[in-house]
This record gives C-alpha cells, structure tokens and sequence, in this order.
C-alpha cells in the first residue's frame, strides 16, 4: 500500500547492500585475487577484534568526540545563553543566520579550507597567531597538530548545530518562572543550574547521540583535510575501513569491521528512540 | 543583567560576543572567496596578503579548461533526481505512518532512523561490489539510488510530523463523503503538508550535494560529482589553491542560499525532528 514502494526501495538500496556484506565479510574477498575468494568462516573477525590497528581508529574517533563535544556544549550553551537575552534584535538575527553556515557548508570543502587556511607557509592562520607573536606551526605535517586541526574544524561546523539545539531548549522554559528567578537571584549561573538546566536536557542527550553517530560517520572533511595522516595519526574509523577495502583492496576484512561498525550504531539508534520516540 | 547601572555594559559585553560568533563562522568563507580571486602568485605569498587585485582566472579556468561546470552538472542531475524520488517514494509512507496502525510499524520506525546513524562507509563497500557486477559504475543512477539511503528517511521523517499535524477531523469528514483514502491522501493532506514536502527537499538536495564519499568509491569521470572534483586538484605538489577555492566557493554557494531559505527547520532537520 502506502509504505510499500519506500520499503521495498530501501530494502533493495540499503538491506541488500549489508547482506551482502556480511556474506562477504566471511570470506578472504581481496580486489587484486578475485580468483581466490575462500569461506573463512569467522577469520576476519577474529583478526578485527584482536587487530590493534583497528581499535587505534575506534580509540581515535572517540578521542575525537571526547575532545570536540565538550568544547561544542560550552561554547554552544554561551552563544545560546546570549542570543537567548532579549535586545539588539537586528544583530542576534544576523547572528542566526552566521551560525547556518558552517552547519551547510560541504564537509569537503571545510577539509580543503582547512588545507589552504593552516598551510605551514601561506596560511592565514599561521600569520593571525604570528600577531600574537607565535611562530609559524606546521600543522599538517605534525600527528599531534594534525589531530587537533581535525577537532578544530569540526568545532567550527558543529558547534551552531549544538548552539541552535540549546537555544531550542531555552525557549521552551515557561517566561513566568524564569521572570521570577531571575528577581530572586543576580547569578545567571543559578538561573541556568536550578530553572534552564532540567529543559536543555532533552537537547543534550539528543546533542550526544547525534554527534557521536556523525563522529563515527567522519569522512569527508578528514580526508580532504588530511587523508588520515601524516602516519594514521587522524585515521579515523571510517577512513580505516575505507583504506582497508579500496586501497588495500581487502573487502572481507574491510566488511568485518564494516559490521561491527554497524552494531555499534544500531545500539546508538536503540538508544535514540528510547529517549525521543516512546510514543509511537 | 536585570540591574539598570549594569544593563549598558552587558549590551555592549553580548555587541562584542555577536560580532565575535558572526566573524568566527563568517571568516573563512571570506578566506575561501578571496583566495578563489587570486593568482596562484598572489596565493603563494608569504605571509598571505589581504589587499590584491582580484581575478575572475580561476574560475574561467576551472569551469570551462578542467571540467567542473560538468561536475557541476552531475551534481545538480543527481541531487534534483534523487530529491524527486525520494519524495515520490517517501510522502505515502510518511501519510501511513502518521495515519495508520499496522503491524510492525515500531519496526519500521527504528529502521527507518537506523538508516540516520548508518556510517556510509557501511554500505559503500558491498554496494561498490555489486554495482560493479553489474557494470554500473561510473552512472548517475548508482549516484542517485545510493543517496536514497539518507534522503529517504529524512522526507519519512519530517512529512510524518508535518502529516501529524493535520487535524484527523478532516480525514474523517471526507470518509463520510465517501472519498477514497488514496483520494484523502492526494486531495486533502498533501497540499496542507506541502511546507514538509518543502522543508525535506531542501535538505535532501543539500545532503546529496554535499556528499563525498560514495562519489569518490562510485564515481570515475562521467558521472564525477563537484565535490570529487574538488578533491582531484588535491594531488601533486603544486597545489593550486585559487582554482580549489574557487571550485569549492562554486559548491557552497547554491548550498548556503538554500540553508539559509530553510534556516528555521535545519535543526530540526538535522535532529529528525527530536528538537523543533
């Protein structure tokens, strides 16, 4: 009936593709020897889950979210604290409207904005803290500069989407009771703890599961920015999985940690709902 | 910030904080255009230089010596036609979903988001595959089939609310009339859940055209998208850095006009609808 043509469509497109890759995933599936694919049975798996390499990259995209949310929340919870106080109207509008376009802008480009702006020799950035009197960083040639350029963007473009979500939750703080909270005290740190806080929550959980979901998911702006080096030193969990099926031209292998990618996000989804669709 | 003597410094403390938020998310896309506007000299000046004369070079050379106005092209082929079917296929689910009990709907629903958390590497490997078993690389249609696995559950998504919304009364009225429920569908609510059709659309099309990755696996010059182009200009030592801003100035811009249309539903957009 009505659902029929979406279902089947994206069983075809999205069902057929992950049987397939569990079918592959037990199996030596290698791109150069295709003469040679075997029944393995449970080999790649053993090999993903004992493989440090492959827990590096797990370790590293969570490091990446470790390191990046928090700063998103806090710098998020202050822009939406200030765009939440009432006054200077023409300039928080226009303020909105900035914090649309990091969230828009195509994840690869941000990668090779992030190339031209922190370039050891023609950046612009090295020139803005040279200002400051900082010599000129490398900052793609180096593991440790590397990872924290890669924070950095992602800061950049998420932090709106974090800000918009708690401005969102702000609003829905009835005007009666923080009127009257805020004649009770001057500390607008109160106001937040004991009256803004327990409506923001809804927000902040749906903040973690998103970001972490879109961090396991980081691809684009990573690869143009840096292609997971210099080294791994910023190869994240779906650049691995990528160089390992088109570059090292291992698909059995690539599909094993492929899956259980895919387990780790289907426990994310379960979580999701729990917390925004018990109604339905 | 309720006190008179302190209201005048807190205006002026929150003047600097906006302008501050508005030059941070507004600063390198002024980076990006004016880089675009330099000779790959100018460029290359160290420390970069902020007045120069600026050329329409890059661009000339980019569009129409290597090609990417015909990226351009794909990108635009794939995006519109995916957007299209997307919500061809995805508009009677939502109406099911919003109106009809049946079983296995909460299934559904949880597969339906699953899709939202996917990582798309998942799926790029055994579709990479098959696509190429059946020859099918390199085409727009792979293109377009494979972005319904995103595009599709956010029209689902947003139309379902939107459908919600609508009062059943009016449903239940036209049963009485004897009108169909295919007839309910197209006559009565489809024209109320037009701003959800509206809303989706945009956002499926801004998805599409953002998309990397499995134009990069899927794609090798017929059916290359913007973005693989971008990213083709990245190799060798000299990189050219007026012609990789100038095609990336190219792929944002359609972009932000429609992010910035549909600027009060993108979180929602981008929540599926957990936060409005």
């Amino acid at each position: 009936m009505f659902v029929g043509p979406a279902v089947i469509s994206l069983a075809v497109i999205g069902i057929a593709p992950l049987i397939y890759a569990a079918y592959t995933s037990f199996h030596f599936f290698n791109l150069t020897k295709l003469k040679h694919v075997e029944f393995i049975g449970l080999q790649n798996y053993a090999f993903v889950l004992t493989d440090g390499v492959f827990w590096q990259a797990i370790g590293r995209t969570f490091t990446v979210l470790g390191m990046a949310l928090p700063v998103q929340v806090a710098l998020g919870l202050v822009i939406a604290l200030v765009l939440h106080q009432p006054g200077l109207t023409l300039l928080k509008t226009l303020a909105r409207l900035g914090l649309v376009l990091p969230m828009a802008t195509t994840y690869a480009v941000v990668g090779l904005l992030g190339q031209v702006m922190f370039n050891q020799k023609f950046g612009v950035v090295n020139q803005l803290i040279g200002f400051l009197g900082v010599d000129p960083v490398n900052w793609i040639g180096n593991s440790f500069n590397a990872f924290a350029m890669v924070i950095f963007w992602d800061v950049w473009q998420w932090t709106p989407f974090v800000a918009l979500i708690l401005l969102a939750g702000l609003t829905t703080v009835p005007g009666e009771i923080e009127e009257a909270a805020k004649l009770e005290t001057k500390s607008w740190l109160t106001v937040l703890r004991y009256v803004q806080l327990p409506f923001l929550v809804p927000g902040l959980v749906a903040i973690l599961i998103l970001r972490t979901a879109d961090t396991l998911k980081l691809f684009d702006m990573v690869f143009t920015l840096t292609r997971g080096g210099p080294g791994s030193s910023t190869e994240l969990i779906s650049l691995m999985i990528q160089r390992v099926g088109f570059r090292a031209f291992d698909q059995g292998l690539a599909s094993a940690q492929a899956i259980i990618l895919l387990a780790i996000t289907i426990v994310l989804s379960q979580l999701y709902i729990k917390f925004f669709y018990r109604e339905v | 910030m309720s006190i008179a003597t302190g209201s005048k410094r807190s205006l002026t403390g929150q003047c600097i904080l906006l302008l501050i938020i508005l030059a941070f998310c507004v600063f390198p896309f002024y980076w990006m255009v004016t880089t675009s506007l330099k000779t790959q000299v100018v460029a290359l000046e160290s420390p970069p230089v902020w007045i120069f004369e600026a050329t329409l070079d890059n661009y000339r050379e980019a569009l129409f010596d290597d090609g990417v106005l015909r990226t351009l092209g794909n990108s635009i082929i794939v995006a519109v036609c995916t957007t299209v079917l997307a919500v061809v296929l995805g508009l009677p689910a939502a109406y099911a979903l919003a109106r009809f009990e049946f079983r296995g709907k909460k299934d559904l629903w949880f597969w339906f988001i699953t899709n939202r958390m996917v990582s798309p590497i998942v799926l790029a490997l055994p579709f990479f595959l098959i696509v190429r078993n059946f020859g099918m690389l390199d085409q727009h249609i792979t293109l377009i089939l494979i972005y319904l696995t995103f595009n599709l559950p956010i029209v689902i998504w947003i139309c379902t609310d939107q459908f919600r919304a609508i009062p059943k009364d009016l449903d239940e009225a036209a049963t009485l009339e004897g009108a169909s429920q295919f007839r309910i569908f197209a006559q009565i609510c489809l024209p109320l859940a037009m701003p959800g059709v509206a809303v989706s659309s945009i956002f499926s099309f801004i998805f599409s055209w953002n998309e990397l990755m499995f134009a990069l696996i899927l794609t090798r010059t017929n059916a290359k998208t913007a973005p693989a182009m971008a990213v083709s200009f990245m190799e060798g030592y000299n990189l050219p850095f007026g012609k990789i801003m100038a095609t990336s100035t190219l792929i944002v811009i359609p972009v932000l006009i429609f992010a910035l249309i549909a600027s009060k539903q993108l979180v929602r957009g981008l929540t599926m609808g957990a936060v409005k």
